[in-house]
């Protein structure tokens, strides 16, 4: 690790404020992502300050049709919430698969989405409930907020507080993890909300989580797994590395979304 | 804990100080003014180094030195050696390419060293190394075996033409080809038994210390056997002679043979210390560890099986290929020709075999023993043709293991290995009875109606270990007996102090040592300390591998027992005016038989010190040491059978039940044999479905860390099921034969053998990734489906 300065804000203004004086700054949520980075030299900011002390990113409230969660929620937290395990189940399991428990307990939500780690978990459910991400500037709809692998509309000085996610119908998610870093090599999220389907892959896709219409409306018509066997991407679309073809997380991909209509009952 | 002996579930002594963070590690180690290394390593797998600027890296902070290849050779340090000469079947010697600990002129693996930054502090170090600039002119990069031979091949050594180092071969060809052209049936097989990363818990690391004044070097480090680096370190790298080289390795996290090794770092740090004047701490990090630490295995294999009309094995005929890396580490050469094809023969009854084997330089990180080292490779290739011959035959794998078992001892096999003891009959009954083999069948037509695939596979391994006797290894071409030495050392207040030439990095010896002694003279095992590690207090002696430390190490120990306890009974005798004939000890005291007379062994160990009333002649003391040379390598053996589930859907294979049923000859404690068992079986699982050090064709490994070198975790294995037989081993005192790497060794083919089996499918290579057994049974899956 090369050597960096460290803040620790108490409030979403006095964070963008910390930032804007450093030289080459950058946020700290749960550390899970950025410290390895930091560690291994590849990532080097000349400050670092941390969202962890902002009460007010923090926790989760039930708001009638939708369901709020601090950005600086760790998954724990979200795994564990009653709210989340009755609102939307997929979600909660979601959360309760990410990583380790050293992990779920000091990653976040806004440090996960934020990074977009082509593998990681959450993006697929923000784009299948269609929640909507607040930061300190604005908010922006799921869609708008994932730019493709690592890259979000994120500004550099701009502050994830909280996602909105409207409470489905049904929802599950079902993950096959990489063998070595359990990260998601396909994972599918699917979700009836007021009625509309959608179903979101992450792990596979080249430019990150993705929607699949051909699933979406296979299963508008009927809500069942063979609805989804089918329907395969095209693998020209998806990753390839040494833990599978793109055409194996082809499969995985049509698997995986029969799993959780399956799950999601 | 008190009196606990041969056979007692003894707690570990040593995990007090583990578990609760107190164990001493060479990292822990801190001396005054001592500085750290940093690595400047290649990031080309082959490549000419035309300049070296280390200008900017000597102006920054904290910088004491830049050294690079050129002072290294100019100061006289040798280049690495291999001490296992194999000579190829013309009779020519093995071709050796120079490795030097600095490498400034041609690069040959990405992460080899090319110089070394010597700073206050380890960011400083790290810091400045990121500011050497290193000008590299690429060359062509060769990676795999096969393309290492082909003609047009990049060239790696001028000493090595075609990247040929060996062309080995054991047997007898003409018996085995002329068996192979009569067979009724051969079977036929291509096998590659995957590379891997050892990755002990505690990466490697050095601590170097040079004292002008005396002219004398201290090292700590992260070895298996301490002695053996102090010889190497004087004998051939010239850093100092060994009176003046002392070698202290405390607690070592793990090794798996990867610690066997003396490396570049260490020889860098011994000398860069007298070169700046102060201690050099080098502690690797995962990366370096992933790319410097001697890989294992690696082979491509053509096997051949005849047999005759009755399912008898007739002939073996091995052709193999073995990928050592770009340069030739310590004992590389011995692994895939003398610990490797003289396994062949497995547990069965085989007039003819032939091996060959060439051995190969490719652009990779060097090859080395790995757990099991040689004999996993061979295993992989006896039992995956057991199995598959099996099949091809319409015989059941278990009969027609049986039908070729050797069943009388001594068995002389056509390569060179005379297995002394064994009874492989009841270590398969045990296995079989244990995972229901009967009942299979229903238990796989359940699955299917689950849309699940089940399957069985079986392994009968057999493995040599001890790797003594000396004189046998010499006349093989190691360059150091095998031996092992020992002290006894009796206070004068009785508690006693073992001093061994075995090493513990994880196998327990504080504890199973002791046990050896309390058993021995009745004392409590916390009376009994084992010191090992440091060369200032150790006698010379060999070092912990190839499941040795009970078998030799052990011996030595009892060899030294026998005359402690026989010195003991003189003075006990002539304490008491007894014959020596009649003492007896029993529960820490020496007793005269058929008599109430008695002294406690801490009264006799008194009068051996005070000597003011010893025999005539007798020298004071109750002290004695002992070197143990075995007679033969013994010959652990046993049955693992695993039953698998594979999802079609995705290819996952879930391990159902996974059964070993062991003959380690005699074992001091249970607890700590399955405990060895556990991990070799879970590695040996890990080789089977998850682990790979795969390269691309530029010679940079994909899976250099964790996010993409798979490790097996606690639930990619079942809940293991273990069951020993006990034949003992006639070659040493205690009937022991060894439990260290037989886990690894056995497990791969079962794992398999048994995927093989439930997707119907033997084509199918190793790791079984859930990918490849994925494309492997989709055919399978179609043809059911019609
Ligand atoms: C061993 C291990 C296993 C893991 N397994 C998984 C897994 O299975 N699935 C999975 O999805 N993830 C996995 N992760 C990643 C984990 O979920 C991380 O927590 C997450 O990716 C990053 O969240 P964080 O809060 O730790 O963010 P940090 O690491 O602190 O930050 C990551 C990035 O986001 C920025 N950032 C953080 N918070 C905010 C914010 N509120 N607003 C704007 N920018 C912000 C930071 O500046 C940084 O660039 C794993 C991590 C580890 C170490």
């Amino acid at each position: 690790m090369y050597e960096t300065n460290y803040h620790r804000a108490s409030s979403v203004e006095e964070a963008v404020r910390l930032l804007a004086g450093a030289e080459d700054g950058k946020f700290l949520g749960g550390g899970q992502t950025l410290i390895p980075t930091m560690k291994q030299r590849l990532a080097s900011p000349s400050d670092l300050v941390d969202l962890g002390g902002i009460a007010a990113m923090k926790g989760i409230s039930d708001e009638g049709g939708a369901i709020r969660i601090g950005a600086g929620t760790p998954h724990y937290d979200v795994a564990t919430s009653d709210i989340v395990r009755n609102r939307i189940p997929g979600l909660a399991s979601l959360a309760a698969g990410i990583g380790d428990p050293a992990v779920r307990h000091m990653g976040t939500i806004g440090g996960s989405i934020a990074n977009n780690d082509p593998a990681a978990d959450y993006p697929s459910a923000l784009m299948a409930l269609g929640a909507t991400v607040v930061t300190s500037k604005r908010e922006l709809a799921a869609e708008d907020f994932f730019q493709g692998m690592f890259d979000t509309a994120l500004d550099e000085d701009e502050i994830v507080t909280a996602v909105i996610f409207p409470v489905p119908e049904k929802s599950a998610y079902a993950k096959y993890p990489n063998p070595a870093s359990r990260y998601a090599m396909a994972g599918v999220f699917v979700a009836k909300t007021g009625g509309m389907v959608r179903v979101a892959a992450t792990g596979a896709g080249q430019n990150g989580v993705f929607r699949i219409a051909e699933m979406e409306s296979a299963l508008a018509a009927n809500w069942s797994p063979s609805a989804v066997a089918g329907v395969t991407v095209d693998a020209d679309e998806l990753l390839s590395d040494i833990h599978g073809s793109a055409e194996y997380r082809a499969n995985l991909v049509t698997v995986m979304a029969k799993r959780a209509v399956a799950a999601a009952g | 804990m008190g009196v606990e002996g041969i056979g007692a579930r003894a707690l570990r002594k040593e995990d007090k100080r583990f578990i609760t963070g107190k164990g001493k590690y060479t990292d822990d180690m801190v001396l005054p003014r001592m500085t750290y290394a940093a690595f400047v390593r290649t990031p080309h797998a082959h490549a000419k180094v035309t300049n070296i600027d280390a200008s900017a890296a000597l102006d920054m902070p904290g910088v004491e030195a830049v050294l690079t290849g050129h002072e290294l050779v100019a100061d006289g340090i040798g280049n690495l050696i291999c001490g296992w000469m194999i000579h190829s079947k013309d009779g020519s010697p093995m071709n050796m390419g120079a490795w030097r600990a600095l490498e400034s002129e041609t690069v040959r693996f990405a992460g080899q060293a090319v110089a070394v930054v010597i700073a206050d502090t380890q960011a400083q170090a790290r810091d400045a190394a990121d500011q050497v600039v290193v000008d590299y002119e690429e060359l062509p990069v060769v990676v795999s075996t096969t393309d290492a031979l082909a003609g047009g091949a990049p060239q790696l050594h001028p000493e090595a033409p075609g990247n040929l180092i060996y062309d080995w071969d054991i047997g007898d060809e003409a018996a085995t080809n002329a068996a192979l052209s009569s067979a009724a049936h051969i079977t036929r097989l291509e096998i590659d038994n995957n590379r891997l990363v050892p990755n002990p818990m505690e990466p490697r690391a050095a601590l170097a210390d040079y004292d002008a004044a005396e002219e004398h070097y201290t090292l700590y480090t992260t070895s298996q056997n301490p002695h053996v680096a102090r010889l190497v370190l004087s004998a051939f790298y010239n850093v100092a002679p060994e009176h003046k080289l002392r070698v202290i390795a405390p607690d070592v996290g793990g090794g798996f043979g990867s610690k066997i090794f003396i490396y570049p770092e260490e020889i860098v740090a011994l000398w860069a210390s007298k070169r700046v004047g102060r201690p050099v701490k080098w502690v690797s990090d995962r990366t370096e560890a992933f790319l410097t630490d001697a890989h294992g295995r690696d082979h491509k294999t053509v096997a051949e099986l005849a047999t005759d009309a009755n399912g008898k094995i007739t002939g073996f005929r091995v052709q193999t290929v073995a990928n050592l890396g770009a340069y030739m580490s310590l004992f590389s050469s011995s692994v895939p020709t003398y610990l490797y094809a003289t396994l062949l023969s497995g547990q069965y009854d085989i007039p003819a075999i032939h091996a060959n084997v060439k051995a190969v330089y490719t652009n990779t990180t060097p090859v080395d023993a790995y757990r099991g080292a040689g004999r996993p490779e061979a295993t992989f290739v006896v039992e995956r043709i057991m199995e598959t011959a099996a099949r091809e035959l319409g015989l059941s794998p278990a009969e027609f293991r049986r039908r070729n078992f050797i069943r009388s001892f001594p068995h002389q096999t056509p390569v060179i290995m005379c297995y002394d003891a064994g009874d492989y009959d009841s270590s398969l009954d045990a296995a079989l009875k244990a995972i229901d083999y009967d009942g299979f069948p229903v238990r796989k037509a359940e699955a299917a109606s689950r849309g699940k695939l089940r399957g069985m596979g079986l392994s009968c391994y057999i493995e040599a270990c001890g790797i003594a006797p000396s004189a046998a290894v010499g006349s093989l071409g190691a360059g150091v007996g095998l031996w092992e030495s020992a002290e006894v050392r009796v206070n004068p207040v009785g508690t006693i102090e073992v001093l061994t030439g075995s090493h513990s990095h994880g196998q327990g010896h504080e504890t199973t040592f002791a046990q050896l002694v309390s058993e021995r003279f009745g004392v409590d095992t916390n009376a009994v300390a084992i010191v090992h590690g440091d060369t200032d207090k150790v006698q010379f002696g060999m070092g912990t591998y190839g499941s040795r430390s009970g078998a030799v190490g052990m011996s030595a120990i009892v060899k030294a027992l026998d005359k402690v306890e026989a010195k003991a009974k003189k003075i006990a005798a002539h304490l008491m005016e007894a014959s020596e004939a009649d003492i007896q000890i029993e529960g820490g005291e020496l007793k005269v038989a058929g008599t109430d007379k008695k002294l406690t062994f801490t009264e006799v160990a008194l009068a051996a010190y005070t000597a003011h009333n010893l025999p005539e002649g007798m020298e004071p003391g109750l002290k004695e040491g002992a070197f143990y040379d075995p007679t033969n390598f013994t010959f652990p053996a046993g049955t693992y059978a695993c039953e698998v589930e594979v999802d079609p859907d995705t290819g996952k294979t879930r391990i159902v039940k996974f059964v070993a049923a062991d003959d380690f000859g005699k074992i001091i404690n249970p607890m700590i044999v399955e405990g060895q068992v556990h991990g070799g079986l879970t590695q040996g699982i890990g080789q089977a479905l998850l682990e790979n050090a795969v390269y691309d064709e530029a010679g940079q490994l994909l899976a250099a860390s964790y996010m993409d070198y798979a490790m097996p975790r606690a639930d990619d294995v079942p809940s293991y099921e273990l069951y020993t037989t006990e034949t003992a081993c006639p070659g040493n005192p205690l009937g022991m034969k060894g439990c260290g790497e037989a886990g690894a060794i056995g497990s791969p083919p079962a794992v398999i053998n048994a995927i093989t089996d439930a997707i119907q499918n033997n084509n199918l290579a190793m790791p079984a990734t859930a990918e490849r057994v994925w494309r492997a049974s989709r055919g399978v899956m179609a043809q059911a489906a019609e």
